[in-house]
């Protein structure tokens, strides 16, 4: 007998994964919640039918949102985590000896409770005295700070669905403000590969520039997400993320990490023509 | 909330609907898309399923000019919701079942009894029937320039000044959801033998949630329009007409046949039926939701220094006698922009599209399919839009209500042949349009109306402090249309 989880990656293309079996499935409030066991990827994490997190590779995204804005700035004290109820985010920026608090703000309870049970891997690192966890829509949450974090962090899942609003202009132009003067926000940005996405990309680019002076897009290879090549955004009232790297600081802390390090940091930035082309289209 | 004798869980027009579709009849009647198979174009656009319910009036689906079948049985469900002696299903909008409630009521140089800022369709009745209007100053707010409900005092005034008067037309809830004292004008009119008609365009969810201002039908009032697809979610274009006394059916439906098709949609009679069966079922919770939404919006968007989402503090136990609680109505003088402003603003710059924009305020509707995510959405982008734009003209421009002088009927002002006149120059002479001024979106003057010392100096002050004056030809507002003599 073979079971396999199918991903509908667009309306013509499937992705499936063998499956040993399911650990869990929870229809919470907000989303289903589906955890399977599976030989490849070891336990995956899926919202809505979309594969949210793999143990096997989850170490590449983790790397990419939090390695790359805190090898820029060095001095990164406040974060605000958006999402990243898995606990990945948390466990790298934990890694920061100078960090002195994050706030998490995931707007779905039940995920936390899912991954405390089955992604320890992940999720041990939201027991950090360091970590403060609150329950509650990620857009309400930011409107009420002002100029208080260096570093504000989306780790959400698609625009279509529960984290819509953390896409808009008034999430990032709340975002702003929640920042201080020289604070950085990244979000991850989806696939820019099938075209149905491509629009939405390039409205929330379009949104993120007109309240951000530095907007930079960066890249990574993410096997189980859609088309495997995945986008981030880049986005800081002060820093350039090429010019302002701060290589020697970064490594001095001594990390080991699986994917990133400062030279890939700055490939990531060097887009493909194609992805270049789609997001210097009718948007600057 | 109702004494519900009827089985509500049906919903004979869809049930018909179902069983014809499975027969698989040979179709040679109209439509002649034949249930979408001659036009694939359209069938691909609207899908399949929407052209096969698209069918014509036959034995087992019953005839919307003469129910006596499936209709007539939806007819009656859907009264019985509505607390109402019967329910006609209008497909011509809300505006022909406020037609059909003037042309049944006044006839040619009778009179009617109406708020001032009567809806466009009122007038329009009144030019088809020939009737005069008695106008009633709706108050207006003298901070947010809104218009509000029709006072009490100002309708017993109107009602002894015009013991003649046929009837009285009431807005209620207005479309800011304002109500009027709508029980008391009911029994006043009632006691000087006048009919009350009720626009309620607005206050479909009345019915459905208990708590809320109370309904046309609960009121006593003779007649009521109803917009199904406004709060109710039926689609665009279906509304429903209340009459409280059943003896009067065969009376008013002669009326709605006068203006209404004879090609009754069947997926907009379905859509009333469907609608009508959930609300029966599940209105309670689905409006006690939306409830909860409203009041969380307005708790927020109020706690944002400048603005202020209208609430129960504006109840004056008069013209603002009960406030609907879904309308989410905000004040935004106070971060120094228009509500016209805001309202492009969110359409272009957030992808928010909220229903209108005044010069003070905007409104949003929230209703059965909305989401706290969505309302999140607007609370935040209401306070970016303060951190981004807020500027210091707080001021709100006056407004005095100008008493009109009605001279003709509309009927006779909309037949007779016009010519322009300057407006200056116009003392005494009948008006051949309207002017309306913003805010608070009220008439100047109307056709058939005698053109006042007054009206010409308001207008001109009007221009002078930027009010946003419409209605006539002339878009400068120079010159103004008379009736030739």
């Amino acid at each position: 007998m073979e079971y396999w989880f199918t991903e509908e990656h667009s309306d013509n293309v499937r992705f499936s994964i063998r499956t040993n079996k399911q650990l869990a499935s929870v229809e919470t409030e907000i989303q289903r919640v589906d955890v399977f066991d599976t030989p490849e990827f070891g336990k995956i994490l899926v919202m809505d039918g979309n594969v949210t997190m793999t143990e096997k590779d989850e170490f590449i995204y983790h790397d990419m949102i939090v390695h790359v804005p805190m090898a820029v700035n060095p001095n990164i004290k406040r974060v605000l985590v958006i999402g990243a109820g898995d606990g990945g985010t948390i466990r790298e920026l934990c890694r920061y000896p100078m960090i002195e608090s994050i706030d998490m703000v995931e707007i779905d309870e039940a995920v936390v409770d899912i991954c405390k049970e089955h992604f320890k891997t992940t999720s041990y690192a939201l027991n950090d005295p360091r970590v403060k966890i609150y329950f509650e829509d990620g857009l309400r949450f930011v409107r009420s700070n002002k100029k208080v974090y260096d570093l504000v962090l989306v780790d959400s899942t698609d625009p279509i669905g529960p984290s819509e609003g953390l896409f808009s202009r008034e999430f990032y132009g709340n975002c702003f403000n929640a920042l201080k003067d020289d604070g950085i926000l990244v979000n991850q940005h989806e696939s820019p590969y099938y075209d149905f996405n491509v629009k939405a990309i390039q409205k929330s680019i379009k949104r993120l520039r007109e309240k951000f002076p530095i907007v930079k897009m960066y890249q990574a290879h993410i096997p189980t997400f859609s088309s495997g090549y995945w986008l981030f955004g880049f986005a800081s009232k002060k820093y350039d993320p090429v010019k302002d790297l701060n290589e020697e600081a970064f490594n001095r802390l001594g990390l080991k990490t699986k994917y990133y390090n400062t030279d890939l940091h700055k490939g990531s930035f060097a887009l493909p023509n194609y992805v270049k082309e789609l997001l210097d289209y009718d948007i600057k | 909330m109702n004494d519900l004798k009827k089985d509500q869980s049906r919903a004979p027009i869809a049930e018909a609907m179902e069983t014809h579709a499975y027969k698989r009849t040979v179709a040679f009647d109209v439509p002649g898309h034949k249930q979408g198979k001659g036009n694939p174009m359209l069938r691909d656009f609207l899908g399949d399923k929407c052209l096969r319910y698209d069918v014509n009036s036959r034995k087992d689906l019953d005839n919307l000019c003469h129910p006596s079948g499936v209709i007539l049985e939806a007819e009656e469900l859907a009264a019985e919701a509505f607390h109402a002696g019967h329910a006609f299903f209008m497909l011509n909008g809300t505006t022909s079942a406020v037609q059909t409630m003037v042309l049944s009521v006044a006839r040619a140089n009778e009179k009617i009894i109406l708020p001032r800022n009567v809806h466009r369709s009122v007038i329009y009745a009144l030019i088809l029937t020939g009737a005069i209007p008695v106008y009633v100053n709706p108050d207006v707010h003298p901070k947010y320039g809104i218009p509000l409900g029709m006072k009490l005092s100002n309708v017993e005034k109107a009602i002894l000044e015009n013991p003649d008067a046929k009837a009285i037309f009431v807005n209620n809830p207005t479309y800011y959801g304002i109500c009027s004292n709508l029980k008391g004008i009911v029994d006043l009119a009632h006691k000087h033998g006048m009919q009350v008609c009720v626009d309620e365009a607005h206050g479909t969810h009345f019915y459905f949630k208990s708590g809320l201002p109370i309904s046309a039908m609960d009121a006593g009032a003779d007649m009521a329009a109803v917009s199904m697809h406004k709060t109710g979610g039926s689609l665009t274009q279906s509304s429903i007409l209340l009459i409280k006394d059943k003896k009067r059916l065969g009376e008013i439906r002669q009326f709605i046949n006068l203006t209404q098709t004879t090609s009754g949609s069947y997926l907009l009679l379905s859509s009333l039926d469907i609608t009508r069966k959930f609300l029966a079922l599940q209105g309670e919770q689905v409006f006690e939701q939306v409830l909860r939404l409203t009041k969380y919006a307005r708790e927020e968007i109020s706690s944002i220094e400048g603005y202020y989402a209208f609430d129960e503090d504006m109840v004056n136990h008069d013209s603002v006698f009960a406030l609907d609680p879904t309308k989410l109505t905000i004040h935004t003088r106070g971060i120094g922009l228009a509500g016209t402003e805001i309202y492009d603003i969110l359409r272009d710059e957030y992808d928010i599209q909220v229903e209108l924009g005044d010069l003070g305020n905007i409104l949003a509707i929230i209703g059965i399919g909305d989401s706290k995510a969505q309302i999140e959405r607007l609370i935040s982008a209401l306070q970016d839009i303060k951190d981004s734009y807020e500027t210091d003209d707080k001021s709100m421009i006056p407004f005095d209500y100008i008493n009109p002088v009605v001279k003709v009927s509309p009927q006779t002002a909309y037949y007779s042949k016009m010519s322009p006149v300057l407006i200056t120059e116009a003392l005494n002479k009948i008006s051949g349009e309207s002017i309306m001024v913003y805010p608070p979106g009220i008439p100047i003057i109307a056709p058939g109306e005698e053109i006042t010392q007054v009206a010409i100096d308001y207008i001109l002050y009007a221009k002078e402090v930027g009010s946003f004056l419409t209605g006539i030809e002339d878009t400068n507002i120079e010159y103004i249309n008379v009736l030739e003599v």
